[in-house]
């Protein structure tokens, strides 16, 4: 059964230096103000998994808390690339960064395996293609029957994975819509969920039956955390803040620059922030 | 008919390629801009699918991220990405794949994953993201990009996707049963595969393109096809609905930039 708390504790309770950790989301729904609660607890030594690390990936990785990421596409969504993990991966900066590099497929199924309890994922993949010579843990297998080789690669089981959601009712069910991307799949295949919402509602009431992905006793520990998604979006909540994203391409350029950004945006603030930012965000739409 | 730009010449060409019982697996920039203008043109049929999930969406604007609102809010469905992977690309649904990329070679091959060597590069690029997949499970692949002599070279420093790998029946020999690129439309010419050596070979040149200006843009030795055609300019509907969409697209996305 979900514990229903604050931002603070969950993160507190769920993550830990060291830790293997999963925040997905498919260019929507990322969950921003939970990242910024790690990097705010100081936690570090961090192996992040995500298809599509973003700026929250970014900002983990330029603050020096990440020593490894698994990933499939590392970009600022319709900006271009992610300039403080290049500068990592080319310069060692703040530390150097190990990477294990998969392609979408393979990540979308290697999380599907985890929730599934299998050990790894079989598919159809890579076939010519050069990250099977520099990842050792692409791998493949022969099909027993027909005797097609097929790429193997080992399934993904987070420490923890952190996700954000529209609604969760009072008993801690977490309902998603939109672009669903990866997140049921990563939550089921991690020893820990820790999920952040847009609001906590009595009850599901009219929804449409298919929305609930997760019940309560599948997630360890739910906040509220209105506008925990800026600046990526909340379908049917607030649309994506595109000028944030091309703002991080500049802020993200300059070390200096992205340090003091992170200690007035990140370090010095709180999760009701986000709530504001929101707030200022229909205002001005309005 | 009106002038044209030449990456409006790009655009429209690659979007004459598409017909309209077509299910198309839609690469963000370039692509994108193409099958969307096929959709608004000849193709009004046309299944367009982003990896985000959203099957068959029909946007108003064009999406700046492969995960916009609004290419779920206009789908006919939206899945899950797992199952966007396993069921509809590998299952062997999509008739061509669209896509774009850093570097290219004359085969098709393509990356965007790095410059220079993998473990120490020069410059760290994005990734593959789906492309590898794309590359084998569509049933054939188009490419769209400008011609350059950065992303047109003789070698490509990483093989994100594999398109004809060395030429002749190189995908063939690695067990890979579709047909791998087919068309490769750039801002000055239309290029196909030759048949047997699987080189891309330029087959039409865009109004007023010399040979000279494709092989000024291009790391290798260029080869034309016997005859060469001119490939037919933009119609004004097809300038006319193009513009509008790229006009639709800079107010959307601009009304949202003004609103932090």
């Amino acid at each position: 059964m979900a514990a229903i708390t604050t931002l603070k504790d969950a993160i507190r309770d769920n993550v830990n230096s060291g830790d293997t950790v999963a925040f997905e989301g498919f260019t929507h729904l990322i969950p921003f103000a939970a990242a910024h609660e790690v990097i705010r607890q100081g936690i570090t030594d961090l192996t992040l998994i995500r298809m599509t690390p973003d700026v929250i990936y970014d900002q983990l990785i330029g603050m020096g808390r990440v020593k490894k990421v698994v990933f499939s596409y590392a970009g600022n969504p319709g900006v271009g690339l992610l300039r403080r993990m290049r500068d990592a991966v080319e310069n060692q900066w703040p530390r150097a960064l190990e990477m294990e590099e998969h392609s979408h497929s393979a990540m979308a199924q290697a999380y599907e395996a985890g929730a599934s309890g299998l050990p790894c994922a079989v598919f159809r993949g890579y076939l010519g293609a050069d990250l099977k010579r520099v990842n050792p843990n692409i791998k493949s297998v022969t099909c027993p029957f027909t005797g097609e080789v097929l790429a193997a690669v080992p399934s993904l089981r987070p420490d923890v994975t952190v996700i954000h959601a529209q609604k969760a009712n009072r008993k801690g069910d977490v309902l998603i819509e939109g672009i669903i991307g990866v997140q049921k799949e990563a939550a089921l295949a991690a020893r820990r969920v820790v999920v952040t919402v847009e609001e906590i509602v009595d009850d599901f009431g009219d929804l449409h039956p298919n929305l609930c992905i997760l019940p309560n006793w599948t997630v360890t520990a739910l906040a509220q955390v209105p506008g925990g998604a800026t600046p990526s979006y909340a379908h049917g909540y607030y649309d994506r803040d595109n000028s944030a994203y091309l703002e991080w391409d500049k802020v993200s350029a300059d070390r200096d620059l992205f340090t003091t950004w992170m200690q007035e945006n990140v370090l010095d603030a709180t999760p009701d922030t986000f709530a504001d930012r929101i707030a200022r965000l229909k205002e001005t739409a309005a | 008919m009106s002038s044209f730009s030449a990456t409006e010449m790009m655009t429209i060409a690659a979007a004459r390629a598409l017909k309209n019982d077509d299910v198309v697996f839609v690469g963000i920039g370039a692509p994108s801009a193409a099958c969307n203008l096929a959709r608004l043109t000849h193709a009004p049929d046309i299944t367009l699918i982003y990896e985000s999930g959203t099957i068959g969406t029909k946007p108003d604007v064009l999406p700046l991220s492969i995960g916009d609102g609004e290419l779920c809010e206009t789908a006919v469905t939206t899945v899950s990405v797992p199952e966007m992977f396993r069921y509809w690309l590998q299952g062997g649904r999509i008739s061509v794949g669209f896509l774009g990329g850093a570097q290219i070679d004359r085969f098709g091959n393509i990356n965007t994953t790095v410059i220079g060597d993998y473990h120490t590069p020069k410059i760290r690029l994005p990734g593959g993201g789906g492309a590898p997949e794309i590359a084998s499970s569509c049933q054939k692949v188009f490419i769209t990009m400008k011609q350059s002599l950065r992303g047109f070279v003789d070698k490509i420093d990483f093989y994100t996707s594999f398109g004809h790998g060395e030429g002749g029946d190189h995908r063939k020999r690695l067990g890979i049963t579709t047909q791998g690129p087919m068309l490769l439309v750039t801002d000055l010419a239309v290029w196909e595969p030759d048949p047997i050596s699987k080189e891309f070979t330029v087959t039409s040149l865009h109004p007023g393109v010399t040979r000279d200006a494709v092989q000024a843009t291009v790391g290798w030795t260029v080869a034309f096809a016997d005859s060469v055609t001119e490939t037919p300019p933009p119609t004004t509907e097809e300038l006319d609905v193009l513009r509008a969409l790229h006009a639709r697209t800079d107010a959307a996305h601009g009304k949202k930039e003004k609103a932090a």
